[in-house]
């Protein structure tokens, strides 16, 4: 102690002091900035997942439960991530109008902002996949002939081979894919709702998934042409049977009948 | 003839050239017995030529397909003007198709024309045949027409479906594999039928080549033929006519065939062209490029035959999936029956005339057609057979009855199974019921004439309808029709109470003849006496 204080008038003292005092004080902002602003992003979340706790509980928690436990209603949403509250709520298929095969799309009941909160408190009760942004759904510029074969190998089995959506078993069916935007369809792909199977980023990459949306924008949308005229619901042979036999045949008999109703008569005597 | 009869004139050229033909094609002789052949007039009598017409276009347009399709399985990769398809590898089937579709001139609308007349074509024989079962026009001499049309109805279904499976797409391809799916189901032979048809393993590099010669030319070759042999039989037997004042057995009352019928018949052809084009100028019909090329590893929803196949689709949708092992052998009995089924859902139609013709021991000419209720077992036979197809058609599209009827396809393939035993027997009852309801209407309308709605008040109170009575033509069309005896095979014992020995099946054909014109399975047409009776009295009776 003696030296120090011994050199406590020495010239470099104050310069040293000062060292001491930044390396000081650095050293706590070091320590303790970072953590400062973790807490202050937490806070923002938890204000969202507050937020969207209400929201479920008013909504949702009769059926999934108060924690989003689940129960002999709905199911679990531990794990199912923000992407799928987003699809499920995005399009208007949740909340549930009532129980069925099925829970059918219809008109949407939240607002955007809502269902970010809500995808925000779902998230928080265990990992899952998170909201794609527009990076990563938009398919401007993917090569639509590479979807089109990935929508024969992945997605027509249900969807039918124009997206026109098909049959499954027990009044279950695989919906129309017109008018479905491309998050609402990136997501499905993520989350696989309801009857679909899941198609995770390991299995089917973020670019693969671009191109069945452009390749589905493409065939059946209510811009995308058809060169041969009405598409009769683009349902197959069918549809093209029963157009041929009521409008075909149909019209083809209704003629038989116009022409054996203007025949030529014998004079009348 | 004219140089003996004028030498002096010189003939005009047409004649000239008529003279010339004559001399060497006998075209006077043939003129004169046919120009005049008479052709009854009903809409009903031209749902053949609707099947005729539609043939004949079908024909013109897959000439012109012909011309630019590429009947090979060898791999291409697309570089045409559709988008969604650049850079797909497919067959050069698929290629060409997709090409006719969008870069050959009128490609797409004649390719449509082509596919929308071949429903047509089979919904018209359809309808013209079962015009012909209603009236009993198939009765003798008529039997072997019957079965060359009903031929043709199983050739125009193959001829389909060979040309559905051309283009080589996702779709056809699904019904190709079908196909050899029956073919494998087959006990024994079934490996070795698949193997030979497509030429090893499928889909192999075959068949959409070996599917080309067979659907253009050796179904169309057999079927032209039968077209041929069908006309040929038709002016032959002459055509059936309803029954009226003046229609004999022996006569036919109607328009010739020059000029009036051939105007008629030309006019209306084109009639039937202009149709068909419309619709293939509306209405898209498989769009080839939308379902993608063939590959085995894909399918899709949605995959049926074209309608006419449909009941074979039903067939299989809703049989259980049954399967045997029998020492290291798989027996599929869930494709090889409803694959036996198939022919004779078909059969059940082809052979009702022979049965009729059995039980009824008929062996007379008929030239008048019947009214269908005035044969309510045969119309309850073909009314019934029609549900079975209908049903069958319900299980094949069960999908599309599921998605657009809010219905659980389970639900609706447990139905079918049972429709399928249940409907034909109630339609049977039911529609014999309704005949025979309208067999008595006729006889009350030819006793009592037509209701008239007009109401009188008699002097003493009572209110009465006026019916206004029928004239005699219509009286004649009402009670033109014969009514038969069912047949007895007399006591079951003879005089000495020794059992009789009958020919076998003639016990049943007489229940079966019962069931025909028993009592109460005909309603008594009215017999001029009892018109009389009725109409000498006073007023209303």
């Amino acid at each position: 102690m003696k030296k120090l204080s011994a050199r406590r008038r020495h010239p470099l003292a104050a310069v040293v002091v000062l060292l001491l005092a930044l390396a000081a004080t650095g050293g706590l902002y070091a320590a303790f900035a970072p953590a400062d602003k973790a807490q202050a992003d937490t806070s923002a979340q938890s204000l969202a997942i507050d937020e969207g706790k209400k929201l479920y509980d008013v909504g949702c928690a009769s059926c999934h439960g108060t924690g989003g436990q689940g129960s002999s209603e709905g199911p679990s949403l531990v794990g199912v991530g923000a992407a799928a509250v987003d699809f499920q709520v995005g399009t208007g298929r949740m909340p549930a109008q009532q129980p069925g095969p099925q829970i059918e799309k219809k008109r949407v009941q939240y607002n955007q902002k809502q269902i970010d909160l809500l995808a925000a408190y779902v998230a928080s009760l265990g990992a899952g996949p998170a909201i794609p942004t527009s990076q990563e759904y938009n398919p401007a510029g993917s090569d639509v002939a590479k979807g089109g074969e990935l929508f024969r190998t992945n997605c027509t089995q249900c969807h039918n081979f124009s997206g026109e959506g098909g049959a499954l078993t027990n009044g279950k069916f695989a919906p129309d894919l017109e008018g479905a935007s491309a998050k609402h369809i990136y997501e499905a792909m993520q989350t696989g709702p309801q009857n679909m199977p899941s198609f995770p980023d390991t299995t089917m990459p973020t670019k693969q998934k671009q191109q069945i949306i452009a390749y589905i924008h493409t065939i059946n949308s209510s811009k995308s042409s058809t060169p041969g005229g009405l598409k009769l619901g683009g349902l197959g042979p069918v549809s093209e049977g029963l157009f041929a036999w009521i409008f075909g045949l149909g019209a083809l008999i209704a003629v038989t009948v116009w022409i054996a109703a203007h025949t030529a008569k014998a004079k009348k005597s | 003839m004219s140089t003996t009869t004028a030498p002096d004139r010189e003939a005009p050229a047409g004649e000239r050239l008529a003279d010339w033909a004559d001399g060497r094609l006998g075209l006077y002789a043939l003129a004169k017995t046919n120009m005049r052949k008479i052709f009854p007039d009903h809409w009903s009598f031209m749902l053949g030529e609707v099947s005729l017409y539609s043939f004949i276009i079908i024909i013109l347009t897959g000439v012109y397909l012909t011309l630019f399709f590429h009947p090979s399985m060898n791999e291409v990769v697309y570089h045409g003007s559709y988008v969604p398809l650049q850079g797909i590898r497919m067959s050069e089937a698929f290629n060409s198709t997709v090409n006719i579709s969008f870069d050959v001139r009128g490609g797409l609308l004649i390719r449509q024309i082509h596919h929308w007349a071949a429903l047509i074509f089979l919904a018209a024989m359809f309808v013209h045949m079962m015009r012909v079962f209603f009236t009993g026009a198939f009765r003798k001499p008529r039997e072997v027409n019957w079965l060359f049309g009903f031929l043709l109805f199983v050739l125009g279904m193959f001829t389909g479906f060979t040309g559905y499976s051309l283009p080589d797409d996702l779709l056809s391809g699904t019904g190709v594999r079908f196909m050899e799916g029956a073919i494998l189901s087959v006990p024994v032979v079934g490996t070795y039928l698949s193997m030979f048809l497509f030429g090893g393993e499928f889909p192999g590099g075959d068949f959409v080549a070996r599917f080309y010669s067979i659907h253009i030319l050796l179904l169309p070759g057999i079927m032209l033929g039968l077209v041929a042999a069908h006309l040929i039989l038709v002016f032959f037997h002459k055509h059936t006519q309803f029954a009226a004042p003046g229609r004999t057995e022996k006569n036919v009352v109607g328009m010739p065939l020059l000029p009036i019928y051939m105007a008629k018949a030309g006019g209306f052809f084109f009639l039937v062209f202009g149709l068909i084009a419309i619709v293939a100028a509306i209405a898209t019909i498989n769009p080839i490029w939308a379902i993608g090329p063939y590959r085995p590893d894909q399918v899709s929803t949605g995959a049926q035959p074209d309608w006419y196949m449909g009941f074979s689709e039903g067939l299989i949708r809703v049989m259980p999936g049954w399967e045997i092992n029998f020492a290291g052998h798989t027996l599929v009995l869930g494709v090889f029956i409803p694959l036996v089924i198939f022919p004779l859902v078909l059969a059940a139609i082809a052979v009702y005339p022979f049965l009729e013709a059995w039980v009824t021991g008929d062996r007379r000419e008929h030239h008048i057609a019947d009214r269908p209720r005035n044969a309510p077992t045969r119309t309850g036979f073909g009314a019934a057979w029609i549900s079975w197809y209908f049903i069958l058609l319900v299980g094949g599209g069960n999908d599309i009855w599921a998605t657009h009827f809010h219905l659980s396809i389970n639900n609706i393939t447990w139905f079918v199974r049972i429709a399928f035993f249940v409907v034909p027997v109630l339609v049977f009852i039911a529609t014999k019921r309704v005949c025979m309801g309208l067999q008595r209407r006729d006889a009350e309308k030819v006793l009592h004439g037509r209701e008239s709605g007009v109401i009188k008040r008699l002097p003493h109170g009572e209110f009465v309808e006026v019916h206004t009575p029928l004239n005699q033509a219509e009286r004649f069309k009402l009670t033109a029709h014969e009514q038969y005896q069912p047949l007895e095979v007399g006591e079951a014992v003879d005089e000495n109470g020794v059992e009789r020995k009958l020919p076998r099946g003639e016990k049943l054909r007489a229940r079966l003849s019962k069931g025909y014109y028993g009592e109460g399975n005909q309603i008594p047409k009215p017999t001029a006496e009892e018109y009389k009776e009725i109409t000498s009295g006073h007023g209303h009776h």
